[in-house]
């Protein structure tokens, strides 16, 4: 640090500094993802054997509300605003985000919010006795009504908001604004697309979300029956406003992800990304898509059947811009110079599994076969195809790529082939049986299942065992990394472009003090 | 050999071991693919299934294998040049056109099949299947077929399933384990009928893979559905709309039967029931001992209340602990009774499930068992 910036504690909670702040969400994100991971080791613990052995199935549905919540506000999507707040001034050439006052609240509001989401956990009774919110992440109406520590989720949920919209009008007004000289739009990394995109999706939603969760406040204290049939509510109505927020949020998890993969496939075939343009428009139709396909979620709610009809049709549309995303990071590998280094790894995964995803979310959209899939845990195996193996993985190839850029030191070569390859086969004994057992008849939720689902269920436990300490593998080899290694060189892999890497590994505190000419 | 050969052919091996093992080593792995019905729209929805399936893989065969080509014959160690092109609209176009055809081709069966799935016109029988915290209520209406009108129950999962699945109870797990309840409902064979759903506290959803019908209970809505089951069996299913704590354990169960022991069923059930009000009549006036008391009224707590109360009515998370509570040992009978059945906060209202003499047997109960020692006798007369 060259002036006068503030050390230690202080550092930290003032910083307006773009790399302090993706530092501070990244870190963030791995806390909530250690935790959230822990949650799903004991609902995988639970689910081993057949029979109840060793949490209530109260708190079992604590711990799939609190993983799913964790893992979606609190790891996913805080990870991707850490990596647009790290990546996104440095690859438009900017010194840094466009509102650095607000960039510091967005992300100092978070803790918060965390710390409002868990705390009835602990409140009343015994330590973790399971008064935390057991409604699951979907947090369905009238159930999440019952719940008498309502209001502790709906503030959470509030803060969570704000951060996210606070950082999307942040993510907005850099890009359209501080683009250096000669970076047209469409010259734009696919990443800093891909976020512009997530970023208006963001802004467009989160506000539903807010409303949703206030009309369940004001049903729970204030008296209003929004949701209450018996005051002249409508309880599928809370179903249609959290899924025209919910289904958004998928694609905002998801998009980014994108972003990265594309960046990351070109340079390790040394050959550009294929289709640029149609990527572009691409992510667009899929952005434009999410908004109007919400209703796929609740096909067995009892709609009109033309409106099944057409969800159906909308929904199964997703799969045209969806499936030239594929082909194009196909093309792009097609008669490459290919290397493996280990964020390639990590892509090539992402390639391959997440389209695994892909397949099972076109299946769900048929709405009379999703009356079979509907909340079994084939919907379970899909969505964590495309989060986990998704966006995830994208994350952390991210991290692999990006990492000697940022700590100036190369990530220890064997320790990260380990951590691939193990991760690799773990989630896969672990999410696919997951297939099996949906098909087979098992609920999703449940904290005891029928013997006949008892084999898979065995493996899945096995295989998510595996995968969650080798994510603890994962934060030793990001410590040993910011600690040391090999020296990283400044542009660090051979086939790289991009702004950010003609800058010094690492990165110095201030980036592009004057603007880079753009050919 | 060398040693990294030797690492690979290893690698390999357990790769295959971790594939095919666990299929080749349990027999019983047959739980792989969609439960095939036996209701007639069920097939559709089945054979649809097999179709998307068989695109899905056909697809990802051959998107997997171009990029695993280009992974194998296109790597800078076997010397690979990098290709310039960066963009092609012929290729572009045809493979957004090509998903998109094919969408088109799975639509249209798709259409047929929800239409179908839909029509819930001419329908034999009408069955209205309510959920609750954690039950089915079933009420028999508008039968062509027998005489079951009238014919209403309460199905709940079955006592040894349930004694087994407490916590660390360690006991042998019974058959059909979780999918057994205590009273079925009985369907004929080869008949419409029609499933109303609806519920009396928070969404529960219907669901019996082998009927291929599922549809959410919804409290305020009655939502309609049906299947036609074309052999005689029991079929068994599950609650799948996540509905608190015992969500897990409201199975469904259907047995359908001939047409003929349909009917004998429908009126031994509704003779019994008649006898059954007669007996509840009768007991409502009666005035019973404290030992008759606290005998019945230990058989409903540990059927109705124990779940969340706890067997020793410890508690446990947020249900409260009735042992020492005010509302059962000092406060006042009305206000217990007035509890039990209205319901309180996430406590399910249990008047329309038990009957006068139940409620006045688990007051009973609970004022006087683990020490609660109140020694207040409730009659079922004092049960409005």
């Amino acid at each position: 640090m060259s002036d006068q910036a503030p050390t230690g504690i202080k550092r930290w909670l003032f910083t307006t500094n773009h790399k302090d702040i993706g530092t501070l969400y990244l870190w963030f994100s791995f806390i909530m993802l250690l935790t959230g991971g822990a949650m799903a080791m004991v609902i995988r613990a639970e689910l081993l054997y057949p029979g109840m052995q060793v949490v209530d199935p109260n708190f079992f549905n604590m711990m799939t509300t609190m993983h799913g919540l964790i893992m979606v506000f609190g790891a996913i999507m805080p990870a991707m605003v850490g990596l647009a707040n790290w990546l996104i001034p440095m690859m438009i050439g900017a010194p840094d985000m466009a509102l650095p006052r607000m960039n510091n609240w967005s992300f100092w509001i978070l803790p918060g919010a965390a710390i409002l989401l868990v705390a009835p956990m602990f409140i009343g009774g015994d330590f973790l006795s399971g008064q935390g919110p057991a409604f699951g992440w979907t947090f369905y109406e009238p159930l999440s009504g019952q719940y008498d520590k309502l209001a502790f989720f709906v503030f959470a949920v509030h803060l969570l908001g704000l951060s996210s919209i606070m950082g999307s009008i942040n993510i907005i007004a850099t890009i359209l604004n501080m683009r250096a000289p000669g970076m047209t739009l469409m010259k734009m990394p696919m990443f800093v697309w891909t976020w512009l995109i997530t970023a208006f999706l963001l802004i467009a939603v989160m506000p539903v979300l807010a409303g949703v969760v206030t009309m369940m406040l004001t049903d729970k204290y204030f008296g209003t029956s929004f949701f209450d049939a018996a005051g002249g509510g409508d309880p599928v109505m809370f179903q249609h406003i959290f899924w025209f927020f919910g289904h958004p949020e998928v694609y905002i998890m998801i998009l980014p992800a994108f972003g990265v993969v594309s960046q990351i496939i070109p340079t390790f075939a040394r050959k550009k990304l294929f289709g640029y343009a149609s990527m572009v428009y691409a992510t667009a139709a899929i952005a434009f898509l999410s908004f109007i396909v919400w209703a796929h979620h609740m096909f067995t709610v009892g709609m009109p059947v033309a409106a099944e009809l057409y969800f159906m049709y909308a929904t199964v549309m997703i799969a045209v811009p969806t499936a030239v995303k594929v082909f194009n990071w196909t093309a792009t590998m097609w008669k490459g110079s290919l290397s493996f280094e280990i964020p390639m790894l990590w892509s090539i995964a992402f390639v391959f599994l997440f389209t695994i995803g892909g397949f099972t979310g076109l299946m769900l959209g048929l709405a009379p076969v999703d009356f079979q899939y509907h909340d079994t845990y084939f919907v379970v195996a899909h969505f964590h195809y495309v989060l986990v193996t998704g966006a995830l993985y994208a994350i952390i190839a991210a991290f692999y790529y990006w990492a000697p850029k940022w700590t100036g030191n190369m990530y220890p070569p064997l320790l990260s082939k380990i951590h691939f390859w193990v991760s690799l086969i773990s989630v896969n004994v672990l999410f696919f049986p997951q297939h099996f057992v949906g098909l087979a008849g098992m609920p999703r939720r449940i904290p005891d299942y029928a013997v006949q689902f008892a084999d898979w269920n065995y493996w899945s436990s096995i295989g998510g065992f595996v995968f969650g300490l080798s994510q603890v593998l994962f934060l030793y080899i990001v410590i040993k990394t910011i600690k040391g290694g090999e020296k990283a060189t400044d542009q660090v892999w051979e086939g790289a472009e991009g702004l950010e890497w003609t800058v010094a590994s690492p990165a110095p505190y201030h980036t592009f003090a004057t603007p880079p000419k753009v050919k | 050999m060398s040693a990294s050969k030797a690492a690979k052919k290893l690698g390999g091996l357990i790769l295959t071991a971790l594939l095919l093992g666990p299929a080749m080593a349990f027999a019983e792995y047959s739980t792989l693919n969609m439960t095939e019905s036996v209701s007639i729209i069920g097939q559709d929805m089945y054979d649809l299934h097999m179709l998307v399936l068989w695109i899905c893989v056909v697809a990802g065969v051959l998107v997997f294998g171009v990029i695993i080509w280009s992974l194998i014959f296109h790597r800078k160690s076997k010397g690979a040049k990098p290709a310039h092109f960066h963009e092609n609209t012929t290729i572009e176009v045809i493979w957004t056109s090509i998903p998109l055809i094919i969408l088109v081709a799975i639509a249209v069966p798709a259409t047929k099949t929800l239409l179908e799935y839909e029509d819930t016109t001419n329908s034999d029988l009408t069955i209205k299947a309510t959920g609750w915290q954690w039950k089915w209520e079933y009420d028999y209406i508008d039968d062509k077929v027998g005489d079951s009108q009238g014919i209403h129950f309460f199905s709940s999962l079955s006592k040894d399933a349930n004694e087994a699945r407490q916590l660390g109870a360690n006991k042998e797990l019974p058959e059909h384990y979780l999918l057994d309840v205590d009273k079925r409902i009985v369907v004929p064979v080869g008949k419409k009928v029609r499933i109303l759903t609806t519920a009396a506290d928070v969404i529960h959803a219907w669901w019996v893979p082998e009927l291929a019908i599922k549809r959410d209970a919804i409290p305020g809505y009655i939502n309609e559905s049906w299947f036609q089951a074309e052999k005689v069996g029991v079929y068994r299913g599950q609650c799948a709309e996540l509905c608190g704590k015992d969500h897990g354990f409201m199975p469904i169960v259907v047995e359908v039967k001939s047409v003929e022991d349909y009917k004998q069923w429908a009126s031994a059930e509704k003779a019994a029931a008649s006898q059954a009000s007669a007996a509840a009549a009768a007991a409502s006036g009666k005035t019973f001992t404290m030992a008759e008391l606290m005998a019945k009224g230990k058989e409903v707590y540990t059927s109705s209340c124990a779940a969340c109360h706890g067997a020793e009515g410890q508690g446990g998370g947020p249900f409260p602990a009735l042992k020492g509570s005010p509302l059962a040992t000092t406060g006042s009978i009305a206000d217990h009774i007035a509890v039990i059945a209205d319901g309180k906060g996430i406590m399910p209202p249990f008047g329309a499930q038990l009957s006068a003499l139940d409620i006045a047997a688990v007051t009973t109960y609970e004022r006087n068992a683990w020490g609660n020692n109140t020694g207040d006798v409730v009659q079922p007369s004092q049960v409005k």
